[in-house]
């Protein structure tokens, strides 16, 4: 009676898996519902702007917002409002990349360092913690200025700086993993070590990693706004909130506050929904904390 | 192992990360694709311009005595020549310096006074509405482009209410001079020590009124970390049989969160003061470039504008040396304060 009770209360259906569980659930839930709109409104955003978010002097200039410009135009009569729609295609396409080159080389080298132990582990742990304990933004500005502009070196530049996270993480856990008493027992049974590494241990270690994952989205959304804000943006050619905060600072003192408001807040949306399914997830994942 | 054995040991640990990490700089800017002197002139430039240019820098040279006299000279102090005038890249850092630490040391107390205070709060109000918002509070912080954040600060107290300043470090002319009596001259050039040295109260004020928005900025941004291991370690704590104890002694609550229960929970908050400092490094870049601070994250951008790529990499081995010596230091204190870890 007591495990079909236990059962029933943990498998829970649908949404209720999410909303039956406190204020973490409901981070994921608010969470998601951001990105998504946010993305869907980037994927449909060229049918619904209602001017060309890139034509110049489609109204006047700097103009508050009114009843035909909703969130008023920039120093160059562009539609805020159309920008704020198109402009986090680049931003999202940067976050998603920068994540995958993570997931991609952070996670590979965390499962056969720590897996083959001994001094592999002891030089990839010195050259992580290195990139680990240097400031980020300065390392990802660096990178960037050398590599030049583009989203595919954006994305490379945000990732050097967060792979480190993905390395830590994965070997903390294979490391206490590898000594569990299932996965010595396999070992004694005769599973191979690629056997113990992929079908023992690194399920175990998912979950970590996407939390660490969507987290990470945040930073890689946030560095790319500050590579934007000091003059290592993508293109200005292609609507961007980033770079619509940053050219609006010229025009702050003028008082023109909604050019740099509506995209700013759109930037900390996005991030703050990352942040809140990873903040929600990693509660979720790990029950032991939710006491 | 005594104090004394684990600082040896700690700082012998700090030299490979500090090689590994310059290597890693010179390789960035020499290895990556895009050679400085190309990049830095946009190919508008004769061969002959650019041969010189490699010669002035000694870019010429092969990439291993390159690396040695790039080591030889760190150890010198010296940082490489900039690009734009071959003026040596050390004298603009140390000169930009204390701007950047003034800025930071004000932008840390704020996040950490900050991050407790609302920590303790969060913990002592487990699962309320209170530490609810409290937990809403630190996520949207850390969700806020420090940039961002500055530019609303500029506007609604800067151009809106014209209460403070938007931008510099004071009033051009009112630099503080420090302590001067006869030949003996004090400047530690942190303006508002500085102002204090000299007597001089208004300076002081001044000084205050133009560090105000850059260090909230950057303190609020940071404090989310701070509020979290705070409210985190204090649950873990106030479960506790001292605290119990405290409180059916009859103490009042303030003593024991504060005197009891928080003295407990701050070692980890120390370490992570240790950790934050490079994102706080990160972070001071963003906020100079936004409040026009004249330090050394400012330095950064402007060199990235003029593609000056030998002044860039002086500026980021500075903040690698800057940020290895300070978890040095944070490790020590650590032990200091917490025995267990020399075992």
């Amino acid at each position: 009676m007591e495990t079909e009770r236990g059962l029933r209360t943990r498998m829970l259906p649908g949404l209720t898996v999410l909303t039956g569980r406190g204020l973490a659930g409901w981070m994921v839930i608010v969470g998601l519902a951001i990105v998504l709109s946010i993305v869907v409104m980037t994927l449909i955003s060229p049918w619904i702007s209602p001017y060309d978010p890139s034509a110049l002097n489609v109204g006047p200039l700097r103009s508050p917002p009114n009843g035909e410009f909703p969130m008023g135009t920039n120093h160059m009569g562009q539609d805020m409002l159309s920008r704020v729609l198109c402009g986090g295609s680049i931003m999202i396409h940067v976050a998603v990349l920068s994540v995958l080159f993570c997931l991609t080389i952070g996670v590979p080298i965390g499962l056969l360092s720590s897996y083959v132990g001994g001094s592999l582990d002891k030089m990839c742990s010195l050259i992580m913690d290195s990139i680990y304990a240097f400031p980020g933004m300065v390392l990802a500005i660096t990178i960037s200025a050398m590599l030049g502009r583009g989203v595919v070196n954006m994305a490379l530049s945000i990732a050097v700086v967060y792979i480190p996270s993905y390395f830590r993480i994965v070997r903390s856990h294979v490391l206490t993993i590898k000594e569990l008493p299932y996965t010595v027992a396999a070992r004694s049974i005769g599973a191979k070590g690629d056997t113990i590494l992929f079908r023992y241990i690194l399920p175990n270690v998912v979950p970590s990693i996407v939390s660490v994952a969507t987290v990470n989205f945040a930073d890689a959304i946030l560095t790319a706004a500050g590579l934007t804000f000091v003059g290592l943006g993508v293109t200005k050619d292609i609507p961007d909130w980033g770079w619509d905060l940053t050219d609006g600072r010229t025009l702050l003192p003028s008082g023109a506050w909604w050019v740099i408001t509506f995209p700013g807040i759109m930037i900390v949306l996005l991030a703050l929904g990352f942040t809140l399914i990873g903040e929600g997830l990693s509660e979720l994942l790990n029950p032991r904390l939710e006491q | 192992m005594g104090l004394r054995s684990y600082i040896a040991t700690r700082a012998l640990l700090t030299i490979p990360m500090i090689m590994l990490l310059l290597s890693f700089v010179f390789l960035i800017v020499r290895v990556l694709p895009g050679d400085p002197v190309l990049l830095h002139f946009e190919k508008a430039a004769s061969p002959e311009t650019i041969e010189l240019m490699r010669q002035r820098l000694g870019l010429d040279k092969p990439l291993l005595d390159q690396y040695f006299e790039y080591l030889v000279g760190l150890t010198q102090g010296d940082l490489g020549k900039s690009m734009q005038d071959f003026s040596p890249v050390g004298q603009q850092i140390f000169s930009g310096f204390p701007a950047t630490l003034e800025l930071t040391i004000y932008a840390m107390i704020i996040a950490v006074g900050l991050g407790i205070f609302l920590g303790v709060r969060s913990s002592q109000s487990y699962n309320s509405l209170q530490d609810h918002s409290i937990r809403i509070f630190g996520i949207v912080m850390y969700a806020i482009p420090i940039f961002f954040l500055g530019m609303i600060f500029q506007m609604i107290f800067g151009v809106f209410l014209r209460w403070l300043p938007t931008g510099g470090r004071i009033y051009p002319g009112m630099e503080p001079h420090g302590l001067k009596i006869g030949d003996l001259h004090i400047s530690t050039g942190l303006y508002t020590i500085d102002s204090l040295l000299e007597g001089n109260v208004f300076k002081f004020v001044q000084a205050l009124r133009y560090l105000f928005l850059p260090s909230l900025t950057l303190g609020l941004v940071l404090c989310g970390v701070f509020i979290r291991l705070t409210r985190s370690n204090m649950l873990e704590t106030l479960r506790l049989d001292f605290v119990t104890a405290a409180r059916a002694r009859g103490l009042k609550e303030k003593t024991v969160l504060y005197g009891y229960a928080f003295r407990n929970a701050f070692l980890p908050v120390l370490t992570m003061m240790g950790l934050q400092f490079a994102v706080l490094l990160g972070g001071a870049i963003l906020t100079e470039s936004t409040f026009s601070w004249p330090g050394l994250g400012r330095y950064l951008v402007d060199r990235i504008n003029f593609r000056d790529y030998t002044a860039i990499q002086g500026d980021v081995v500075f903040f690698g040396i800057l940020v290895a010596m300070v978890s040095l230091v944070v490790d020590v204190l650590y032990a200091y304060l917490d025995p267990r870890i020399r075992l």
